[in-house]
Protein backbone atom coordinates (compact mmCIF):
# COMPACT_ATOMS: atom_id res chain seq x y z
CA UNK A 1 0.00 0.00 0.00
CA UNK A 2 2.06 2.77 1.15
CA UNK A 3 4.97 1.35 -1.66
CA UNK A 4 2.72 1.74 -4.25
CA UNK A 5 1.78 5.24 -2.86
CA UNK A 6 5.41 6.02 -2.93
CA UNK A 7 5.44 4.41 -6.65
CA UNK A 8 2.69 7.05 -7.50
CA UNK A 9 4.85 10.21 -6.03
CA UNK A 10 7.79 9.38 -7.79
CA UNK A 11 6.10 9.51 -11.18
CA UNK A 12 4.36 12.05 -10.27
CA UNK A 13 7.61 14.20 -9.60
CA UNK A 14 9.06 13.01 -12.81
CA UNK A 15 6.25 14.28 -14.78
CA UNK A 16 6.61 17.64 -12.65
CA UNK A 17 10.13 17.78 -13.98
CA UNK A 18 9.00 16.62 -17.55
CA UNK A 19 6.22 19.58 -17.41
CA UNK A 20 8.78 22.20 -15.57
CA UNK A 21 11.52 21.67 -19.01
CA UNK A 22 8.39 21.45 -21.65
CA UNK A 23 6.88 24.58 -19.62
CA UNK A 24 10.67 26.33 -20.19
CA UNK A 25 11.19 25.57 -23.79
CA UNK A 26 7.64 26.66 -24.79
CA UNK A 27 7.78 29.75 -22.92
CA UNK A 28 10.94 30.27 -24.83
CA UNK A 29 9.28 29.72 -28.27
CA UNK A 30 6.40 31.43 -27.41
CA UNK A 31 9.10 35.04 -26.57
CA UNK A 32 10.67 34.08 -29.20
CA UNK A 33 7.88 33.89 -31.92
CA UNK A 34 4.74 35.67 -30.96
CA UNK A 35 5.32 38.09 -28.23
CA UNK A 36 7.60 39.75 -29.80
CA UNK A 37 10.86 39.44 -28.14
CA UNK A 38 14.30 40.86 -29.91
CA UNK A 39 15.67 38.10 -32.13
CA UNK A 40 18.99 39.61 -31.15
CA UNK A 41 17.88 39.12 -27.30
CA UNK A 42 16.30 35.39 -27.66
CA UNK A 43 16.45 33.77 -30.69
CA UNK A 44 13.57 31.02 -31.76
CA UNK A 45 14.62 27.38 -30.23
CA UNK A 46 13.94 25.73 -33.52
CA UNK A 47 16.77 27.71 -35.22
CA UNK A 48 18.97 26.67 -32.06
CA UNK A 49 18.42 23.42 -32.63
CA UNK A 50 19.27 23.48 -36.39
CA UNK A 51 22.16 25.45 -35.64
CA UNK A 52 23.50 22.93 -32.88
CA UNK A 53 22.60 19.93 -35.99
CA UNK A 54 25.05 22.66 -38.30
CA UNK A 55 27.71 22.35 -35.45
CA UNK A 56 27.52 18.71 -34.85
CA UNK A 57 27.66 17.54 -38.70
CA UNK A 58 29.87 19.91 -40.11
CA UNK A 59 32.50 19.19 -37.14
CA UNK A 60 33.47 23.10 -36.91
CA UNK A 61 33.60 22.32 -32.73
CA UNK A 62 37.07 19.77 -33.96
CA UNK A 63 39.77 22.54 -33.48
CA UNK A 64 38.12 24.61 -30.06
CA UNK A 65 37.22 21.76 -28.66
CA UNK A 66 40.98 20.32 -29.24
CA UNK A 67 42.47 23.84 -27.66
CA UNK A 68 39.69 23.40 -24.39
CA UNK A 69 40.27 19.99 -23.79
CA UNK A 70 44.16 19.99 -24.09
CA UNK A 71 44.63 23.15 -21.72
CA UNK A 72 42.39 21.27 -19.14
CA UNK A 73 44.64 18.09 -19.72
CA UNK A 74 47.59 20.04 -18.97
CA UNK A 75 46.16 21.94 -16.63
CA UNK A 76 45.03 19.11 -14.52
CA UNK A 77 48.41 17.18 -15.25
CA UNK A 78 50.23 19.93 -13.43
CA UNK A 79 47.51 20.31 -10.50
CA UNK A 80 48.04 16.74 -9.86
CA UNK A 81 51.37 16.22 -9.87
CA UNK A 82 51.83 19.35 -7.68
CA UNK A 83 48.83 19.09 -5.23
CA UNK A 84 49.26 15.18 -4.27
CA UNK A 85 53.03 15.49 -4.20
CA UNK A 86 53.07 18.65 -1.99
CA UNK A 87 49.43 17.29 -0.05
CA UNK A 88 51.57 14.10 0.82
CA UNK A 89 54.76 15.50 1.86
CA UNK A 90 52.41 17.91 4.51
CA UNK A 91 50.07 15.05 5.77
CA UNK A 92 53.59 13.18 7.18
CA UNK A 93 53.99 15.43 9.67
CA UNK A 94 51.11 16.78 12.08
CA UNK A 95 52.99 19.76 12.90
CA UNK A 96 53.37 20.88 9.08
CA UNK A 97 49.37 20.50 8.62
CA UNK A 98 48.96 22.61 11.45
CA UNK A 99 51.09 25.34 9.92
CA UNK A 100 50.21 24.87 5.91
CA UNK A 101 46.52 23.49 5.83
CA UNK A 102 44.60 27.10 7.09
CA UNK A 103 46.86 28.72 4.66
CA UNK A 104 45.50 26.70 1.98
CA UNK A 105 42.26 27.02 3.16
CA UNK A 106 42.79 31.14 3.08
CA UNK A 107 44.03 31.08 -0.58
CA UNK A 108 41.48 28.88 -1.58
CA UNK A 109 38.98 31.46 -0.54
CA UNK A 110 40.28 34.02 -2.80
CA UNK A 111 38.41 34.11 -6.04
CA UNK A 112 41.90 32.99 -8.05
CA UNK A 113 40.00 34.27 -11.17
CA UNK A 114 41.58 37.61 -10.11
CA UNK A 115 44.85 36.32 -11.17
CA UNK A 116 44.06 36.09 -14.59
CA UNK A 117 45.35 39.92 -15.96
CA UNK A 118 48.70 38.89 -14.18
CA UNK A 119 48.77 35.93 -15.73
CA UNK A 120 47.62 36.92 -19.17
CA UNK A 121 50.39 39.40 -18.44
CA UNK A 122 53.35 36.59 -18.06
CA UNK A 123 51.78 34.06 -20.43
CA UNK A 124 50.00 36.08 -23.12
CA UNK A 125 46.88 35.50 -24.75
CA UNK A 126 47.81 31.81 -25.27
CA UNK A 127 46.56 28.61 -24.15
CA UNK A 128 49.23 28.86 -21.32
CA UNK A 129 47.94 31.27 -19.39
CA UNK A 130 44.72 29.38 -19.61
CA UNK A 131 46.85 26.43 -18.30
CA UNK A 132 48.42 28.39 -15.04
CA UNK A 133 44.79 29.77 -14.46
CA UNK A 134 43.47 26.20 -14.33
CA UNK A 135 46.26 24.47 -12.82
CA UNK A 136 46.48 27.50 -9.82
CA UNK A 137 42.89 26.87 -9.01
CA UNK A 138 42.48 23.10 -9.39
CA UNK A 139 45.89 23.22 -7.00
CA UNK A 140 44.10 23.97 -3.68
CA UNK A 141 41.32 21.63 -3.56
CA UNK A 142 43.34 18.61 -4.54
CA UNK A 143 45.95 19.64 -2.42
CA UNK A 144 43.54 20.65 0.53
CA UNK A 145 41.99 16.63 0.05
CA UNK A 146 45.25 14.86 -0.16
CA UNK A 147 46.45 16.39 3.40
CA UNK A 148 43.18 15.74 5.12
CA UNK A 149 43.01 11.83 3.44
CA UNK A 150 46.76 11.00 4.73
CA UNK A 151 46.52 13.13 7.75
CA UNK A 152 43.76 11.34 8.99
CA UNK A 153 44.44 7.69 8.58
CA UNK A 154 44.33 5.47 11.80
CA UNK A 155 47.25 5.98 13.93
CA UNK A 156 46.40 2.31 14.45
CA UNK A 157 46.92 1.18 11.59
CA UNK A 158 50.19 2.65 11.11
CA UNK A 159 51.70 1.28 14.17
CA UNK A 160 50.27 -2.10 13.49
CA UNK A 161 52.09 -2.82 10.49
CA UNK A 162 55.28 -1.12 11.36
CA UNK A 163 54.98 -3.55 14.09
CA UNK A 164 54.64 -6.33 12.05
CA UNK A 165 57.89 -5.53 9.98
CA UNK A 166 56.35 -3.56 7.25
CA UNK A 167 58.94 -1.65 4.90
CA UNK A 168 58.27 2.08 4.11
CA UNK A 169 56.70 1.03 -0.11
CA UNK A 170 54.59 -1.62 1.61
CA UNK A 171 53.13 0.66 4.80
CA UNK A 172 52.62 3.19 1.86
CA UNK A 173 51.33 0.43 -0.66
CA UNK A 174 49.09 -1.60 1.63
CA UNK A 175 48.02 0.60 4.61
CA UNK A 176 48.40 4.74 3.23
CA UNK A 177 47.17 4.18 0.12
CA UNK A 178 44.16 2.21 0.45
CA UNK A 179 42.69 4.02 3.66
CA UNK A 180 43.18 7.82 1.92
CA UNK A 181 42.29 7.05 -1.57
CA UNK A 182 38.67 7.71 -1.56
CA UNK A 183 39.06 11.44 0.19
CA UNK A 184 42.04 11.95 -2.35
CA UNK A 185 39.85 11.29 -5.33
CA UNK A 186 36.92 13.06 -4.42
CA UNK A 187 39.91 15.97 -4.05
CA UNK A 188 40.86 14.92 -7.72
CA UNK A 189 36.87 15.15 -8.80
CA UNK A 190 36.55 18.78 -7.07
CA UNK A 191 39.24 19.89 -9.14
CA UNK A 192 38.86 18.85 -12.36
CA UNK A 193 35.45 20.69 -12.38
CA UNK A 194 36.56 23.30 -10.95
CA UNK A 195 39.45 23.29 -13.36
CA UNK A 196 36.94 22.99 -16.09
CA UNK A 197 35.07 25.65 -15.20
CA UNK A 198 37.84 28.07 -14.78
CA UNK A 199 39.55 27.17 -18.11
CA UNK A 200 36.36 28.26 -20.10
CA UNK A 201 35.73 30.96 -18.07
CA UNK A 202 39.86 32.01 -18.87
CA UNK A 203 38.47 31.73 -22.23
CA UNK A 204 35.57 34.04 -21.88
CA UNK A 205 37.69 36.68 -20.01
CA UNK A 206 40.92 36.68 -22.97
CA UNK A 207 42.02 34.72 -25.33
CA UNK A 208 42.80 33.82 -28.63
CA UNK A 209 40.86 29.96 -29.35
CA UNK A 210 38.51 27.74 -27.66
CA UNK A 211 35.40 27.36 -27.15
CA UNK A 212 34.54 29.87 -24.36
CA UNK A 213 36.79 32.13 -27.12
CA UNK A 214 33.99 30.98 -29.57
CA UNK A 215 31.06 31.65 -27.81
CA UNK A 216 32.08 35.41 -26.72
CA UNK A 217 32.93 35.41 -30.64
CA UNK A 218 29.60 34.84 -32.02
CA UNK A 219 28.08 37.33 -29.40
CA UNK A 220 30.09 39.94 -30.38
CA UNK A 221 28.67 38.93 -33.73
CA UNK A 222 25.04 38.77 -32.72
CA UNK A 223 24.94 35.43 -34.05
CA UNK A 224 22.49 34.72 -31.43
CA UNK A 225 21.14 31.29 -32.57
CA UNK A 226 24.49 29.75 -32.90
CA UNK A 227 25.79 31.62 -29.73
CA UNK A 228 22.93 29.50 -27.90
CA UNK A 229 23.76 26.18 -30.02
CA UNK A 230 27.53 26.67 -28.56
CA UNK A 231 26.62 27.29 -25.10
CA UNK A 232 23.88 24.02 -25.22
CA UNK A 233 27.16 22.13 -27.07
CA UNK A 234 29.53 23.35 -24.07
CA UNK A 235 27.38 22.79 -21.57
CA UNK A 236 26.68 18.99 -22.80
CA UNK A 237 30.92 18.59 -23.02
CA UNK A 238 30.75 19.73 -18.94
CA UNK A 239 28.17 17.34 -17.93
CA UNK A 240 29.73 14.32 -20.08
CA UNK A 241 33.19 14.84 -18.41
CA UNK A 242 32.00 15.39 -15.07
CA UNK A 243 29.99 12.09 -15.13
CA UNK A 244 32.84 9.90 -16.91
CA UNK A 245 34.89 11.73 -13.64
CA UNK A 246 32.22 10.56 -11.01
CA UNK A 247 32.34 6.84 -12.81
CA UNK A 248 35.99 6.84 -12.56
CA UNK A 249 35.54 8.22 -8.85
CA UNK A 250 33.05 5.46 -7.76
CA UNK A 251 35.44 2.82 -9.36
CA UNK A 252 38.70 3.59 -8.16
CA UNK A 253 36.55 3.60 -4.39
CA UNK A 254 35.46 0.06 -5.02
CA UNK A 255 39.28 -0.95 -6.59
CA UNK B 1 69.78 18.53 24.44
CA UNK B 2 73.45 16.19 24.37
CA UNK B 3 72.84 15.57 20.30
CA UNK B 4 71.98 19.36 19.73
CA UNK B 5 75.30 20.42 21.38
CA UNK B 6 77.23 18.10 19.52
CA UNK B 7 76.21 18.96 16.62
CA UNK B 8 76.95 22.98 16.67
CA UNK B 9 80.14 24.29 16.66
CA UNK B 10 81.19 25.53 20.24
CA UNK B 11 81.84 29.31 19.27
CA UNK B 12 77.96 29.92 18.20
CA UNK B 13 76.58 28.14 21.29
CA UNK B 14 74.78 31.30 22.54
CA UNK B 15 72.99 31.47 18.87
CA UNK B 16 72.17 28.03 19.05
CA UNK B 17 70.78 28.41 22.15
CA UNK B 18 68.55 31.17 20.43
CA UNK B 19 67.82 28.81 17.61
CA UNK B 20 66.93 25.98 20.06
CA UNK B 21 64.32 28.43 21.76
CA UNK B 22 62.71 29.93 18.96
CA UNK B 23 62.17 26.21 17.04
CA UNK B 24 60.69 25.27 20.89
CA UNK B 25 58.43 28.32 20.67
CA UNK B 26 57.54 27.47 17.18
CA UNK B 27 56.83 23.75 17.85
CA UNK B 28 54.31 25.47 19.87
CA UNK B 29 52.97 28.43 17.31
CA UNK B 30 51.94 26.45 14.16
CA UNK B 31 50.51 30.43 13.39
CA UNK B 32 54.05 31.59 14.06
CA UNK B 33 55.38 29.28 11.91
CA UNK B 34 52.72 29.86 9.50
CA UNK B 35 53.67 33.95 9.28
CA UNK B 36 57.77 32.12 8.37
CA UNK B 37 56.35 30.62 5.38
CA UNK B 38 54.07 33.53 4.09
CA UNK B 39 57.20 35.97 4.68
CA UNK B 40 59.46 33.37 2.80
CA UNK B 41 57.45 33.06 0.32
CA UNK B 42 56.95 37.25 0.43
CA UNK B 43 60.92 37.39 0.13
CA UNK B 44 61.31 35.08 -2.62
CA UNK B 45 58.83 37.07 -4.72
CA UNK B 46 61.12 40.65 -4.04
CA UNK B 47 63.98 39.00 -4.63
CA UNK B 48 62.69 37.30 -7.98
CA UNK B 49 60.93 40.37 -9.17
CA UNK B 50 64.13 42.21 -8.15
CA UNK B 51 66.98 40.05 -9.99
CA UNK B 52 65.38 37.73 -12.54
CA UNK B 53 62.27 38.49 -13.88
CA UNK B 54 61.73 41.43 -16.40
CA UNK B 55 60.38 44.44 -14.57
CA UNK B 56 58.06 45.05 -17.32
CA UNK B 57 56.21 41.44 -15.78
CA UNK B 58 56.80 41.77 -12.42
CA UNK B 59 57.05 44.24 -9.37
CA UNK B 60 58.71 43.49 -6.22
CA UNK B 61 55.89 43.56 -3.40
CA UNK B 62 57.80 46.69 -2.25
CA UNK B 63 57.09 48.58 -4.78
CA UNK B 64 53.77 47.38 -4.86
CA UNK B 65 52.58 48.89 -1.17
CA UNK B 66 54.43 51.39 -2.00
CA UNK B 67 52.46 52.68 -4.84
CA UNK B 68 49.52 51.33 -3.62
CA UNK B 69 48.52 55.15 -3.78
CA UNK B 70 48.93 56.43 -6.88
CA UNK B 71 46.94 53.13 -7.70
CA UNK B 72 44.28 55.19 -5.98
CA UNK B 73 45.11 58.03 -7.49
CA UNK B 74 44.30 56.81 -10.83
CA UNK B 75 41.57 58.47 -12.38
CA UNK B 76 37.60 57.00 -11.89
CA UNK B 77 39.53 53.46 -10.27
CA UNK B 78 37.70 54.60 -6.43
CA UNK B 79 35.09 55.24 -7.93
CA UNK B 80 34.74 51.64 -10.04
CA UNK B 81 35.58 49.56 -6.26
CA UNK B 82 33.16 51.79 -4.67
CA UNK B 83 30.85 50.39 -7.18
CA UNK B 84 32.65 46.87 -7.67
CA UNK B 85 31.44 46.90 -3.29
CA UNK B 86 28.05 47.95 -4.30
CA UNK B 87 27.60 45.25 -6.67
CA UNK B 88 28.61 42.13 -4.41
CA UNK B 89 26.49 43.73 -1.18
CA UNK B 90 23.46 44.12 -3.41
CA UNK B 91 24.10 40.60 -5.15
CA UNK B 92 24.78 38.78 -1.69
CA UNK B 93 21.66 40.56 -0.68
CA UNK B 94 19.46 39.05 -3.45
CA UNK B 95 21.01 36.15 -3.60
CA UNK B 96 20.84 35.28 0.09
CA UNK B 97 16.80 36.51 0.25
CA UNK B 98 16.03 34.47 -3.11
CA UNK B 99 17.54 31.68 -1.59
CA UNK B 100 16.04 31.79 1.63
CA UNK B 101 12.63 31.73 0.24
CA UNK B 102 12.75 29.14 -2.94
CA UNK B 103 14.83 26.55 -0.39
CA UNK B 104 12.04 27.31 2.03
CA UNK B 105 9.57 26.56 -0.87
CA UNK B 106 11.19 23.37 -1.81
CA UNK B 107 12.33 21.64 0.95
CA UNK B 108 9.48 21.87 3.35
CA UNK B 109 7.23 19.55 1.10
CA UNK B 110 8.15 16.32 0.47
CA UNK B 111 6.85 16.18 -3.17
CA UNK B 112 7.82 19.02 -3.87
CA UNK B 113 11.11 18.54 -3.06
CA UNK B 114 11.49 15.47 -4.80
CA UNK B 115 9.93 17.15 -7.83
CA UNK B 116 12.30 20.69 -7.94
CA UNK B 117 15.44 19.79 -6.25
CA UNK B 118 16.98 17.58 -8.83
CA UNK B 119 16.15 20.94 -11.40
CA UNK B 120 17.96 22.99 -8.61
CA UNK B 121 21.07 20.45 -8.78
CA UNK B 122 21.05 20.86 -12.43
CA UNK B 123 21.45 24.13 -12.77
CA UNK B 124 23.97 24.39 -9.58
CA UNK B 125 25.69 22.01 -11.75
CA UNK B 126 26.20 24.01 -14.81
CA UNK B 127 28.81 26.05 -15.93
CA UNK B 128 27.51 28.96 -15.90
CA UNK B 129 30.37 31.50 -17.32
CA UNK B 130 29.11 30.24 -20.48
CA UNK B 131 26.40 32.16 -20.37
CA UNK B 132 28.32 35.05 -18.98
CA UNK B 133 28.03 37.00 -22.43
CA UNK B 134 23.78 36.94 -22.47
CA UNK B 135 24.12 38.21 -19.27
CA UNK B 136 26.12 41.51 -20.67
CA UNK B 137 23.66 41.30 -23.85
CA UNK B 138 20.75 41.38 -21.58
CA UNK B 139 21.51 43.89 -18.93
CA UNK B 140 24.13 45.87 -20.13
CA UNK B 141 27.46 46.54 -19.35
CA UNK B 142 26.60 48.25 -16.11
CA UNK B 143 26.35 47.38 -12.70
CA UNK B 144 22.96 45.29 -13.51
CA UNK B 145 24.24 42.37 -15.08
CA UNK B 146 27.22 41.76 -12.17
CA UNK B 147 25.10 41.67 -9.72
CA UNK B 148 22.46 39.39 -11.76
CA UNK B 149 25.48 37.23 -12.90
CA UNK B 150 26.83 37.55 -8.82
CA UNK B 151 23.00 36.17 -7.66
CA UNK B 152 23.06 33.21 -10.22
CA UNK B 153 26.21 32.17 -8.79
CA UNK B 154 25.55 33.04 -4.86
CA UNK B 155 21.95 31.38 -5.45
CA UNK B 156 22.01 27.97 -6.06
CA UNK B 157 24.14 26.96 -2.56
CA UNK B 158 22.12 29.50 -0.38
CA UNK B 159 19.21 27.12 -1.64
CA UNK B 160 21.05 23.85 -1.02
CA UNK B 161 21.92 24.47 2.11
CA UNK B 162 18.40 25.89 3.07
CA UNK B 163 16.48 22.59 1.73
CA UNK B 164 19.04 20.23 3.97
CA UNK B 165 18.28 22.57 6.88
CA UNK B 166 14.55 22.52 6.58
CA UNK B 167 14.75 18.67 5.51
CA UNK B 168 16.08 17.62 9.14
CA UNK B 169 13.24 19.33 10.66
CA UNK B 170 11.10 16.26 12.74
CA UNK B 171 7.63 16.58 10.87
CA UNK B 172 6.44 15.93 14.50
CA UNK B 173 7.17 19.09 15.52
CA UNK B 174 5.30 20.72 12.47
CA UNK B 175 2.46 18.62 13.76
CA UNK B 176 2.42 19.62 17.16
CA UNK B 177 2.67 23.17 16.70
CA UNK B 178 -0.19 23.18 14.54
CA UNK B 179 -2.45 21.31 16.80
CA UNK B 180 -1.41 23.66 19.13
CA UNK B 181 -3.06 26.10 17.16
CA UNK B 182 -0.20 27.79 16.01
CA UNK B 183 0.02 30.64 12.93
CA UNK B 184 2.31 29.97 10.10
CA UNK B 185 4.32 32.87 11.05
CA UNK B 186 4.40 31.22 14.33
CA UNK B 187 5.50 28.22 12.96
CA UNK B 188 7.97 29.99 10.42
CA UNK B 189 9.47 31.95 13.80
CA UNK B 190 9.53 29.22 16.35
CA UNK B 191 10.21 25.98 15.15
CA UNK B 192 11.80 26.22 11.25
CA UNK B 193 13.90 29.02 11.53
CA UNK B 194 15.73 28.10 14.82
CA UNK B 195 16.29 24.55 13.36
CA UNK B 196 17.85 26.47 9.88
CA UNK B 197 20.29 28.58 11.43
CA UNK B 198 23.36 26.83 11.02
CA UNK B 199 22.96 25.30 8.00
CA UNK B 200 21.84 28.78 7.12
CA UNK B 201 24.94 30.26 8.04
CA UNK B 202 26.67 27.21 6.52
CA UNK B 203 24.97 28.80 2.94
CA UNK B 204 25.52 32.02 3.73
CA UNK B 205 29.11 31.99 3.65
CA UNK B 206 29.21 29.11 0.42
CA UNK B 207 26.89 31.97 -1.40
CA UNK B 208 29.30 34.85 -0.49
CA UNK B 209 32.19 32.65 -2.57
CA UNK B 210 29.20 32.00 -5.09
CA UNK B 211 28.80 36.10 -5.36
CA UNK B 212 32.64 36.88 -5.32
CA UNK B 213 33.11 34.45 -8.32
CA UNK B 214 30.26 35.62 -10.26
CA UNK B 215 30.31 39.64 -9.74
CA UNK B 216 34.46 39.45 -10.38
CA UNK B 217 34.26 37.13 -13.67
CA UNK B 218 31.46 40.02 -15.12
CA UNK B 219 33.79 42.91 -13.51
CA UNK B 220 37.21 41.59 -15.77
CA UNK B 221 34.71 40.45 -18.96
CA UNK B 222 33.58 43.99 -19.43
CA UNK B 223 36.90 45.25 -20.42
CA UNK B 224 35.35 48.85 -21.15
CA UNK B 225 34.15 50.30 -17.99
CA UNK B 226 34.75 49.02 -14.30
CA UNK B 227 37.82 46.95 -13.01
CA UNK B 228 37.72 45.14 -16.48
CA UNK B 229 38.69 48.26 -18.22
CA UNK B 230 41.72 48.62 -15.41
CA UNK B 231 43.06 45.54 -15.07
CA UNK B 232 43.07 45.58 -18.71
CA UNK B 233 44.38 48.72 -19.00
CA UNK B 234 47.28 48.09 -17.05
CA UNK B 235 48.37 44.73 -18.59
CA UNK B 236 48.46 46.56 -21.56
CA UNK B 237 50.63 49.57 -20.73
CA UNK B 238 52.77 46.60 -18.65
CA UNK B 239 52.58 48.35 -15.63
CA UNK B 240 52.66 44.90 -13.04
CA UNK B 241 53.20 47.55 -10.05
CA UNK B 242 49.47 48.79 -10.74
CA UNK B 243 48.30 46.04 -12.00
CA UNK B 244 49.48 43.78 -8.61
CA UNK B 245 48.28 46.89 -6.60
CA UNK B 246 44.62 46.60 -7.83
CA UNK B 247 44.59 42.87 -7.70
CA UNK B 248 46.00 42.72 -4.12
CA UNK B 249 42.94 45.55 -3.47
CA UNK B 250 40.36 43.27 -4.75
CA UNK B 251 41.75 40.32 -3.21
CA UNK B 252 41.57 42.29 0.50
CA UNK B 253 38.29 42.86 -0.05
CA UNK B 254 37.17 39.33 -0.94
CA UNK B 255 39.09 37.88 2.44
CA UNK B 256 37.62 40.61 4.19
CA UNK B 257 33.94 39.64 2.93
CA UNK B 258 34.43 36.07 3.68
CA UNK B 259 35.87 36.40 7.20
CA UNK B 260 32.63 38.63 8.00
CA UNK B 261 30.27 35.96 6.82
CA UNK B 262 32.34 33.25 8.74
CA UNK B 263 32.43 35.38 11.58
CA UNK B 264 28.71 35.44 11.44
CA UNK B 265 27.98 31.81 10.83
CA UNK B 266 30.06 30.92 13.99
CA UNK B 267 28.25 33.80 16.09
CA UNK B 268 24.78 32.29 15.56
CA UNK B 269 26.14 28.42 15.42
CA UNK B 270 26.86 28.63 18.91
CA UNK B 271 24.10 28.61 20.95
CA UNK B 272 23.38 25.68 19.38
CA UNK B 273 26.82 23.81 20.09
CA UNK B 274 26.31 25.22 23.80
Amino acid sequence: MISARRNRDAVASRLVQVGFLVAVILLWYLAATRWGVNRLLLPNPVAVFDDLIDILRSGEYIEDLKVTLGELAAAFAISVTGGVTLGYVISRSPYAIRVFEPLFAAIYAIPIVLFLPLFVLFFGLGPASKIALGAAISFFPIAINTVTAFGNVDRLFVTAARSMGASEYRLFRNVLLPAALPVVLSGLRMGFTIALLSIIGSETLASLAGLGHRIVQLAESMEMARMFAYIVFVIAIAAILNAVVSVLEARGRWN
Amino acid sequence: MELSVLETPRSSLAGSAAVRYLMRYLARRPGAARLIVIVLLFGLWEIAARFVVDPLFLSPPSRVIASLGTVFATRGLPAALELTLFELTVAFAIAVAAGLVLGIAIGLQPFVRRSFFPIVLLLYGMPQVTILPLFILFFGIGAASKIAFGVTHGVFPVIVTVVAGVQNLKPILLTSARSMGASRWQIFRYVIFPHMVPSFFAGMRLGMSGVLLGVLLAELYVSIAGIGYFTTLFTQNFDPTKLLGLIGVLAAMAIALNAIVRRAEAHFARWRAG
